[in-house]
């Protein structure tokens, strides 16, 4: 009795704390909204300062979405590479210290990823981004031709390194309970290695994969100083790549909370719920999509 | 099982983290002893006082309130100084909160809102702003081959507000008819975060170049393009590492990390290199607009004074003219009287900052001396 009052409590208490942030987040945001002269959701500039402010977000919303899924696109390969390689190609040994490291990257703060993609990383991917002009330019996406300097894909390949940990530990350890007898049966078969693995570990983990994707999305649209380091800050909505612009909706927070004045801090609490409301939406699809799954996988997700 | 040693090493990971957390923390919480009083001078005419300062706001002098509070500690054992070298605003906030003795600013307090909390938590007195700190803003550039660039105040703003693209482009050549431009990309960098120092660049521009500045003066960046960046240290490492890069930094940050700096025209119509000197014509030039003891000044960057370094930047420190706290005072003026006496502010040359004209400078000292 006593733990099941407990549990309850601590249960709810979930509910209460989203409640409280939401309820937060709107008090603060809606009286800035209001006096907000342009279209909240349509305008790309965050000018809040005089007696005209003029905010939307448009440009960082577009920004903490765009970064996000590049991040993703490039991530997850390498992640499930590296996660199949540990449960299923590695030696026992080396796949425990390996996958020890991969958890190890992500205790590294995000700062010191945002610090080093700002002064190490940035020479490399200014040099491929010539490389990547100069081979591919007419695609739209590769069509600026420089300056190239703290451009979107420089932000995004730190983001996609910032979410390898999570997406890789928690898809091996999916990949690692598939049963046995699934894998046996599949070489008992006759199939190779590789077949195995795409008939039986792969779809037996799929809504583990999804979920894996998910989570590290989560992570991937609420970085902050990372972004804030290694993106232009340019406030425009357009996929170009490779020039000097990026900025995301946490990212505009944190360089513009520390000069705020009272009502510019209200409008940043907005852009907040903007990214609140993103992620829950990214989640609930994520909760659906696993719900689908459920059945095909025997309901062990 | 596999999990569970994982589970074990995560663990001891774990609590050596929080081990190490736990020894990070607690290097912050300066040893107080407040009492109040002057206990005499130990230098040849700083006024000492035992206790301990708690301040924060612009981290555009963020390097010249470290040399102070270190150069005051040394001649004054029992005092303790803390200048947080946050933001402008977070300062103001802290300092109208009561969580800060005095708030450093880039800019003077606005009137309205601003003046009324500061007001109020003075106990109704007036807070003063007294301008402290004052360094050039540096035009700095990356360009092999190009020395001496000059650049007048219309192509400056045209060059950050993108409409000038390469270097060899017609305007610059216009202004360095002597040296041979490449045709390299120009990447335009400026401050990603809201400071000061954009403030005082953009207002620059404004009155300087009006024609083709359009965006008026504000602490965020208004103009397309370009490329933000974090504080001045971020831009004064992005323009170091990319060729073709031109920003705006202050004086001392161009110094640190070796950049070139431009020429700058000015009203007179000649182009002047910075230096302290050069910059401090400009300051001298400057008209107090505060009241009394208040000197908040506007700055005339259109100067026409012979060799005046035109882009500086003023910033303030905020203080209570009156309803200090008792246990505070003594220090604070001791403190204030420091820097904005001869000594302190010599102590600033090396820094990349300009001293205080002398006319504002010995201002400042009366100001100071008035605080109660």
């Amino acid at each position: 009795m006593l733990f099941r009052g407990t549990a309850t409590a601590a249960g709810s208490m979930v509910l209460v704390i989203i409640a409280a942030i939401a309820i937060f987040l709107l008090v603060k945001a809606i009286p800035a909204i209001n006096k907000d002269t342009e279209n909240f959701l349509t305008y790309k500039d965050w000018f809040t300062d005089g007696d005209q402010p003029k905010f939307g977000v448009a440009a960082t919303a577009f920004g903490t979405v765009l970064t996000a899924v590049i991040a993703l696109l490039l991530a997850v390969p390498v992640a499930l590479g590296i996660a199949l390689c540990l449960s299923h190609y590695a030696h026992r040994r080396v796949a425990t210290t390996l996958s020890f490291i991969i958890d190890l990257l992500a205790a590294v703060p995000s700062v010191v990823f945002g610090l080093w993609g700002r002064d190490y990383f940035y020479e490399p991917i200014a040099n491929f981004s010539k490389w990547l002009h100069d081979v591919a330019g007419w695609i739209p996406i590769f069509g600026s031709n420089g300056p190239y300097g703290k451009s979107v894909l420089l932000g995004s390949v730190v983001l996609g390194i910032m979410i390898l940990p999570i997406v890789t530990s928690l898809s091996r350890e999916v990949f690692l309970q598939t049963p046995p007898e699934n894998q046996e049966a599949a070489l008992a078969l006759g199939s190779t290695k590789w077949e195995m693995i795409r008939t039986a570990v792969i779809p037996y983990g799929r809504a583990g994969i999804i979920a894996s994707v998910m989570l590290g999305l989560g992570r991937a649209l609420g970085e902050t100083i990372a972004l804030a380091l290694t993106l232009g800050s340019v406030f425009a909505v357009n996929f170009d790549l490779l020039g000097p612009g990026g900025v995301t909706i946490a990212s505009n927070i944190a360089s513009r909370f520390g000069e705020a004045n009272e009502f510019g801090r209200s409008a940043l609490i907005a852009s907040g719920l903007v990214l609140f409301a993103i992620t829950l939406v990214v989640n609930m699809a994520a909760r659906a999509i696993v719900y689908r799954r459920r059945e095909f996988v025997g309901g062990s997700a | 099982m596999n999990f569970k040693r994982h589970g074990l090493i995560a663990g001891i990971a774990l609590t050596a983290t929080l081990a190490l957390a736990a020894c990070g923390s607690d290097n912050n919480e300066p040893t107080t002893s407040a009492s109040g009083g002057a206990s005499g001078g130990t230098g040849s005419d700083v006024a000492c006082a035992s206790g301990t300062l708690t301040s924060q706001g612009s981290s555009a002098q963020g390097n010249a309130m470290a040399e102070w509070a270190k150069a005051y500690q040394q001649k004054c054992s029992g005092a303790q100084v803390n200048y947080q070298a946050t933001a402008s605003g977070a300062g103001i906030t802290a300092f109208q909160g009561g969580t800060a003795d005095f708030a450093g600013s880039d800019s003077s307090l606005k009137a309205g809102d601003e003046q009324t909390k500061a007001a109020a938590r003075c106990g109704g007195a007036p807070a003063l702003n007294l301008p402290m700190v004052t360094g050039p803003i540096a035009i700095a550039y990356n360009l092999d081959g190009v020395k001496d660039l000059q650049l007048k105040p219309e192509t400056i703003a045209k060059i950050f507000a993108g409409t000038v693209k390469t270097w060899d482009d017609a305007a610059i050549k216009a202004d360095n008819p002597s040296a041979t431009l490449p045709s390299t990309a120009i990447l335009a960098v400026h401050r990603g975060d809201s400071s000061g120092t954009t403030e005082n660049f953009t207002n620059y521009l404004t009155q300087t170049a009006p024609s083709v500045w359009t965006f008026g003066k504000d602490k965020v960046w208004k103009a397309p393009g370009g490329s933000g960046e974090q504080k001045s240290d971020g831009v004064a490492g992005a323009i170091k590492k990319t060729a073709g890069a031109i920003g705006y930094v202050e004086w001392s940050f161009a110094k640190t990390n070796a950049l070139a700096t431009a020429k700058v025209g000015n009203g007179a119509g000649e182009f002047t290199a910075l230096t302290g000197e050069a910059a401090g014509k400009t300051i001298a030039g400057a008209k107090v607009t505060g009241t009394g003891d208040d000197l908040a000044m506007t700055i005339d960057y259109s100067t026409k004074e012979a060799g005046a370094y035109p882009i500086v930047l003023v910033t303030y420190e905020i203080v209570c003219s009156k309803g200090n706290a008792a246990d505070k005072l003594a220090l604070l003026k001791g403190f204030l009287g420091f820097t904005s006496s001869k000594d302190g502010q010599a102590q600033l040359d090396k820094l990349g900052y300009a001293p205080l004209p002398e006319t504002v400078r010995a201002k400042v000292e009366a100001s100071v001396k008035n605080l109660a």
